[in-house]
């Protein structure tokens, strides 16, 4: 039985839907991200669910209680917005004891729950300072204490790490999906950072033109994508355009230039158009002469933990990366080959639209 | 923020009305053929425009008002300009000071302005002339100018300057190519307010016009408090609607949000 | 701010601001200085001014019953307007602040641009207005409200009336200032913790727009201590308030003295409330804003 279920979700405004016919199931302490580009409709999901957009059509059942008509001030979820939005003339703990307040909780109670949602969110003894006189990162604590000080049966997460930088959000990924676990807390993140995404979620909501075009554990989403969209989205990948040219019931072989490519587990029409997709980390390299077919690197770029490598060959340009093991891999100019294992290979229908691949 | 409501759109409406009134009554006035004050309820007449026309103590105002607008505008912008680099580029001690002093006729009550500048005039002997008047505008309005042109040139990178001089120009021509055309806005958006300002100017002007610089708001002014006739919404109705052209001007040059609001204050 | 702070400083900024400031001294200053001084001499009716020297004119300004009605009145009649700017102007800027962007800027434009509409024309509407035979008796009389015209010109009512008019605009461009530097999430932050509407106005909005109705009610109360023009038409010569009676004891009676004293102390008023609340407001507020 779902908690929140999200039903044939219709908003437009005027003649552009913002949402079209979302369907949306969340399970009880689930966490899930809704993961787009701008404009795919996810913050206007998000302010649904919230209260502060009706929804033209469609319908939002929340603990078995319809609320698609209710007051947002009587959702009772918690919400972290974008901006913070901390009150700049309360202290912290005015911040965290407001929502108390307006719940009746008496005084000395608010104090002991303005407490421990400090301790949660590790800023104990910063309680008496204002908004302004805090860091970025210490802001946000702020946002999500107050937010889950008035225990809401749901955590609405409005893009909210993307006012830190790059290391204080990789800390907060990690330290927010604590306390989610903690709580046991039904969470939904409005995301466009596939990372983010990722790294806190049960389960990736994939949306594009105001539909979940792919719902999957992160693994799932990023291995088996069923869109080319999808695929991109959700990280790099080399996209290599063919037709099918042989199928049996184990796999597909799809002519790419004048190469054959075995895509097992697939099923597709002779003559289809289609992508075959693998992903740069899927690629090996290994000595001249071995391997699937030679190339010559082109690019060689090291980013620390990882190298990346775009190596010319008879596909078009492949783009890779290596682990960083101790070894420079070859220098740009060098003949290398190329190999792979089929299993890595997927192969999706081209869209008729697919700009970005 | 949250959509307005029903109650909300009716207090809007009042507060409009209270707000345009008492202007729509003065131009609706300015068209009647009767002798007296009234409504043109038996159709528009042009009559007390023609009067205005010629009526030469009421043009002479104006065109005396005009000339003085202009004069103290250009003297005012001219001298705003280079107070306001030095205030924004240069952190020099008594920086406070010099911006505080310079926008102090904005805390002057007009009247205590007016009666400082008749009192200085008696002594210098100098009171009547058109110059004199036109000094006395240009501390009025020169805030103002200062401030429009301040809030363009705190804006002001200062790397673009620095760009030009690496690239050869002088400081001249780096001021005149460069810095001059990016708080272009701000000055002339302060020109015309000062303009209006000086046009406009009533309270401290009744001290020290005298019958021969006599301006168009002393001119109404003296007339209204003896009688209110229909000669004078006319004059009222060519004012409003030349304020409102200008207006336009000034929202398509700079912004009339910029103006009115500037930095808040 | 960009500031050449890098660049020698010297004389530049001297030499920059000097010719403004030049005419600042000498048009400013000066004038202000005489004019002090000028309250302190004494006047005879058969020599005109005396160059004598005490607080005589003072000391007149603060025994005189006539000179504290005159105080007083134009205190209660300034208190009155920025109360009546402070009700009017907050709502109708946050209901403008609402509405869709080109609606936003035609009314703020409709609500603004009098400011620039000169004070004797927008005074001249309200004298007609107000006048016995008025719009607004008028319509009172035609909607059976009143048998008599209400007397509306030449009183303090008509004056108040017209100067919150002259000036609620000062009052939206404060609160408007404020308004546009608050984070409009906080609005749905407040409903999401639970909050009425009316709660989210009164503890979470109007805290934050405080400090600009506080600079607004200054400013306003300041101009309207200090009007000249409209006081002086719509109360007629008998409802004097302080500015009309300086200018009719310099123009009127002719003793400069007096009137410079009482030009010099609503100066000393006018800066005292400017400063000092600007101060005070200044204090309260650090903590929580810039």
């Amino acid at each position: 039985m779902a908690f929140l279920t999200l039903e044939g979700i219709v908003k437009t405004y005027g003649t552009f839907r913002a949402i079209d016919g979302l369907n949306l199931e969340v399970r009880h302490g689930e966490f899930i991200a809704l993961l787009g580009p701008s404009g795919c409709g996810k913050t206007t999901t998000l302010q649904s669910i919230a209260g502060f957009v009706q929804p033209t059509e469609g319908r939002i059942v929340l603990d078995g209680r319809d609320i698609t008509h209710v007051r947002p001030e009587q959702r009772g979820l918690g919400i972290v917005f974008q901006s913070y939005a901390l009150f700049p003339h309360m202290t912290v703990a005015q911040n965290i004891s407001f929502g108390l307040e307006m719940r009746g909780v008496p005084k000395a109670e608010r104090g002991k729950r303005v407490d421990e949602a400090l301790d949660l969110v590790r800023l104990a003894g910063l309680g008496e300072r204002y908004p302004k006189a805090l860091s970025g990162g210490q802001r946000q604590r702020v946002a999500i204490a107050r937010a889950l000080a008035i225990r809401p049966n749901l955590l609405l997460l409005d893009e909210p790490m993307s006012n830190l930088d790059a290391k204080l959000r990789e800390e907060m990924h990690i330290e927010l999906r604590a306390i989610q676990r903690e709580l046991g807390i039904t969470t939904i993140l409005v995301t466009h950072d596939q990372v983010e995404a990722m790294t806190m979620s049960d389960r990736i909501a994939v949306m594009q033109k105001g539909r979940i075009v792919q719902i999957d554990t992160p693994f799932e989403a990023y291995e088996r994508p069923h869109s080319p969209f999808a695929s991109a989205f959700l990280g790099k990948t080399n996209a290599f355009a063919g037709a099918v040219q042989l199928r049996n019931d184990r796999c597909c072989h799809v002519q790419v230039h004048d190469t054959l490519m075995h895509v097992p587990h697939e099923d597709r029409a002779l003559g289809n158009d289609v992508n075959v997709y693998i992903r740069p980390e899927k690629i090996r390299l290994v000595a001249l002469g071995s391997g699937r077919f030679p190339g010559r690197v082109r690019l060689r770029v090291f980013l620390g933990n990882l190298w990346l490598m775009a190596v010319e060959s008879r596909l078009g340009l492949v783009h890779m990366t290596l682990p960083n093991l101790g070894t420079p891999p070859p220098e740009e100019g060098s003949e290398v080959g190329l190999d792979w294992s089929d299993d890595d290979l997927r192969l999706l229908d081209r869209e008729v639209t697919h700009g970005q691949v | 923020m949250h959509k307005n409501g029903f109650f909300s759109m009716l207090f809007h409406a009042l507060f409009v009305t209270f707000i345009v009134a008492p202007l729509v009554v003065v131009m609706a006035m300015a068209f009647t053929s009767k002798g007296y004050l009234s409504l043109p309820t038996e159709g528009l007449s042009l009559r007390w425009f023609r009067a205005l026309a010629d009526n030469q103590e009421m043009l002479d105002a104006f065109t005396l008002s005009i000339k003085l607008g202009l004069a103290s505008a250009t003297i005012a912008a001219l001298l705003a300009i280079p107070a306001a680099l030095a205030i924004s580029r240069y952190d020099f001690p008594g920086r406070g000071a010099v911006t505080g002093f310079l926008l102090s006729p904005l805390m002057i009550p007009s009247v205590v302005l007016g009666i400082a500048f008749l009192r200085f005039f008696s002594l210098a002997q100098i009171g009547g002339s058109f110059w004199a008047l036109t000094l006395t505008h240009v501390i009025v309005v020169l805030p103002y100018a200062l401030r429009l042109t301040l809030a363009s040139t705190i804006g002001l990178e200062r790397d673009i300057e620095h760009a030009a001089l690496s690239l050869g120009a002088s400081r001249w021509t780096a001021f005149y190519r460069v810095v001059l055309p990016r708080i272009r806005t701000g000055v002339v958006g302060g020109w015309m307010l000062a303009f209006i300002q000086s046009f406009d100017e009533l309270t401290m002007t009744v001290f020290v016009a005298t019958p021969g610089t006599t301006t168009l708001p002393v001119a109404m002014y003296n007339q209204i408090s003896q009688t209110i006739d229909p000669l004078i919404t006319a004059v009222s109705t060519v004012l409003i609607v030349g304020t409102l052209l200008l207006m336009l001007i000034l929202d398509r040059m700079v912004g009339l949000d910029r103006v009115l609001i500037g930095e808040g204050k | 701010m960009a500031r050449y702070d890098a660049e020698r400083v010297g004389v530049a900024p001297w030499l920059l601001s000097g010719p403004a400031l030049l005419v600042f001294i000498a048009l400013l200053l000066a004038p202000l200085l005489l004019t002090a001084v000028l309250s302190l001499n004494l006047f005879s009716d058969t020599d005109g001014v005396v160059p004598s020297y005490s607080l005589g004119n003072y000391l007149e300004v603060f025994k005189d019953d006539y000179f504290h009605e005159i105080f007083l009145r134009t205190g209660g009649m300034a208190l009155a307007v920025t109360v009546l700017c402070v009700l009017l102007g907050i709502p109708e800027t946050i209901i403008i602040a609402r509405m869709a962007p080109r609606w936003r800027s035609l009314f703020l434009l409709v609500v603004l641009g009098p400011l620039l509409i000169s004070v004797v024309v927008r005074t001249l509407g309200w004298a007609i207005l107000l006048g016995n035979n008025g719009l607004i008796n008028d319509a009172l009389q035609a909607l059976g409200i009143t048998d008599q015209p209400v007397k509306m010109l030449f009183t303090q009512l008509g004056v108040v009336i017209a100067l919150t008019h002259v000036l609620v605009p000062f009052m939206v461009i404060a609160v408007w200032a404020t308004l546009q530097r608050l984070d409009l999430q906080v609005e749905w932050a407040g409903l999401s913790l639970g909050a009425s509407r009316l709660t989210v106005f009164r503890r979470i909005i109007l805290p934050q727009i405080m400090p600009g109705v506080l600079s607004g009610s200054i400013i306003v109360f300041a101009l309207a201590a200090s009007a000249f023009a409209t006081p002086a038409i719509i109360g007629g010569r008998r409802l004097k308030v302080v500015a009309t009676a300086a200018y009719d004891e310099f123009l009127g009676t002719l003793n400069w003295p007096l009137g410079a004293a009482i030009a010099m102390l609503l100066l000393l008023a006018n800066l005292i409330i400017i400063l000092g609340c600007s101060k005070l407001a200044e204090r309260r507020f650090k903590q929580v804003f810039e």
